[in-house]
């Protein structure tokens, strides 16, 4: 069992790696889509015996992070008529290095950390970091909005799967409740795109900095 | 008296069996297009015709043209011998072997380059720049990968580290050794060997104005080099250890029709890559051997 996690997990480190080394925004949203697939399933993964509740947030979360979302994702990118994100603040290169050296140090940095003796064998804390670093260099690095936010929802999958290390302790329903927010975060950023597309008539964010008659 | 008859035997080999990877490739490459392609054998027509032309020479060229295509030459096939062929070991084995092959390799590329620019002509120096500059990544990248086997073996004897690991580990530097086998040996999705356009040529730019015996010098070492690439993947990543030796011999003929075939899909199906691209692709080549090493490492120490 603890095999399998630990396969899904380096599967979601190398889409990580993928999603900082991709130009083109179809390619960013599918890494995105099956990297939360691929962290939805683990909840089934984790518990030993059938619970209803567990299954159903985690074919929610597949259905939210591997269609709701890249479909609301794809057509605001249809919308505003953007294939790719082109002139990056922190080049691919750099950003791949970037991601890769973060991911080496997380994994190097986890054995150091005081972990619970069940979580010690399992890539999940170093999983979730390395996603978290690689969101925030998604973040930081990219210039166009819907890069942002795949982004952010790659934050999120790491923070998810943060999450999972308590699973026994914390309700699901928290879990239910982000991803509730999340999908209509994305709803409403789908909108905005479109609206800053409108108004701008491009989806620099650097250009969102300065006034606007 | 063995050991003599066994060197020629293994001399014979590499040196008859490489010429037929490139006709292999190029059959595949025909095959998926639908035409019926060169025979498997041209590239033995080819040498045998350049080893029967004249050389032209520069007036400006020293004797480092010549000597260049013979240094890269001999470097290869005695890298190519360094390498344990499955079973049979290798015929000459020490500690340390693998840095040697690897400067072997690094040698050869002097010897090539070295021999481009003799000439003084533009093309050349380019085509050398470039080579030159891709190899800066490709050989960390191979390095990293010899890296890893030693790490895993704990030892840095070829015929010792040539026993691969399982699993995700084995996976990553297959496919890390297969990226760097593409841009060593100049194939598709870093340079194109059947272009002819000057300005988009790597390999091929730097051998434009050599001519005859020592032209065909530079080819048959390039097959060579390429089996030699083809023979270190498949010995890294499939473990022969594990049969008896002729089913380990016929396993490693296999795994090289397989990756050759594989090659030949490579060429057919991507494009070339844009320059400005493929610093990308080699650095995911490095991450994938590091990542392998990490693995290696980390299973190491459990």
């Amino acid at each position: 069992m603890n095999s399998m996690v630990n396969l899904l997990i380096g599967l979601a480190m190398g889409l990580n790696l993928i999603a900082l080394a991709s130009s083109r925004l179809p390619a960013l949203i599918t890494a995105m889509a099956v990297q939360g697939m691929a962290l939805g399933a683990m909840p089934l993964l984790l518990e030993h015996h059938f619970d209803w509740m567990v299954s159903l947030v985690a074919v929610c979360t597949i259905a939210g992070k591997g269609f709701v979302i890249p479909y609301l994702l794809r057509r605001a990118m249809r919308a505003a008529n953007i294939e790719r994100d082109m002139e990056p603040t922190i080049g691919y290169v750099p950003s791949l290095l970037l991601g890769a050296g973060g991911t080496i140090a997380v994994v190097a940095m986890a054995r150091a950390l005081p972990l619970l003796p069940e979580h010690a064998g399992s890539l999940m804390v170093p999983g979730a970091l390395a996603s978290v670093l690689t969101g925030f260099v998604l973040l930081i690095g990219r210039t166009k909005a819907i890069s942002q936010v795949c982004g952010y929802l790659i934050l999120e999958n790491g923070i998810y799967l943060f999450g999972l290390l308590l699973i026994h302790v914390t309700p699901l329903f928290v879990e239910a409740g982000i991803l509730l927010d999340l999908t209509v975060g994305v709803f409403v950023i789908g909108i905005i795109v479109d609206r800053i597309q409108r108004a701008f008539d491009t989806l620099d964010t650097r250009k969102l900095t300065t006034l606007h008659e | 008296m063995i050991v003599i008859v066994e060197t020629i035997a293994r001399l014979a080999g590499w040196l008859l069996l490489a010429p037929l990877l490139p006709g292999i490739i190029n059959k595949v490459k025909a095959w998926v297009a639908g035409r019926r392609g060169p025979p498997v054998l041209q590239l033995y027509y080819d040498l045998g015709r350049l080893w029967q032309r004249g050389v032209v020479l520069s007036s400006l060229a020293s004797p480092g043209f010549i000597a260049g295509p013979a240094v890269a030459w001999v470097a290869i096939v005695g890298a190519a011998l360094l390498l344990p062929l499955g079973p049979a070991g290798a015929l000459l084995s020490f500690r340390g072997d693998a840095l040697l092959v690897i400067y072997l390799l690094a040698l050869a590329r002097f010897g090539t380059a070295w021999a481009a620019m003799e000439t003084g002509s533009a093309f050349e120096g380019m085509g050398t720049a470039r080579e030159v500059s891709y190899a800066v990544l490709a050989e960390a990248a191979i390095i990293t990968a010899m890296l890893t086997l030693s790490v895993h073996a704990q030892s840095i004897t070829l015929v010792e580290m040539l026993t691969p690991a399982s699993g995700v580990g084995a996976v990553l530097l297959g496919a890390g050794l297969f990226t760097v086998l593409l841009v060593e040996n100049c194939r598709v999705p870093f340079d194109d060997p059947n272009t002819h356009l000057e300005l988009t040529m790597i390999h091929e730019a730097m051998i434009l104005d050599h001519s005859g015996p020592p032209l065909a010098a530079i080819l048959h070492g390039a097959s060579v080099k390429l089996l030699l690439f083809v023979v270190l993947l498949t010995e890294s990543v499939v473990p022969l250890g594990h049969f008896s030796g002729p089913v380990a011999c016929a396993v490693l003929a296999l795994g090289v029709l397989t990756v050759t075939v594989g090659v030949g899909l490579v060429e057919s199906l991507l494009a070339r890559l844009a320059f400005r691209r493929v610093p990308l692709l080699l650095t995911t080549a490095i991450l994938l051997c590091l990542f392998a090493l990490l693995v290696a490492w980390k299973g190491g120490a459990a």
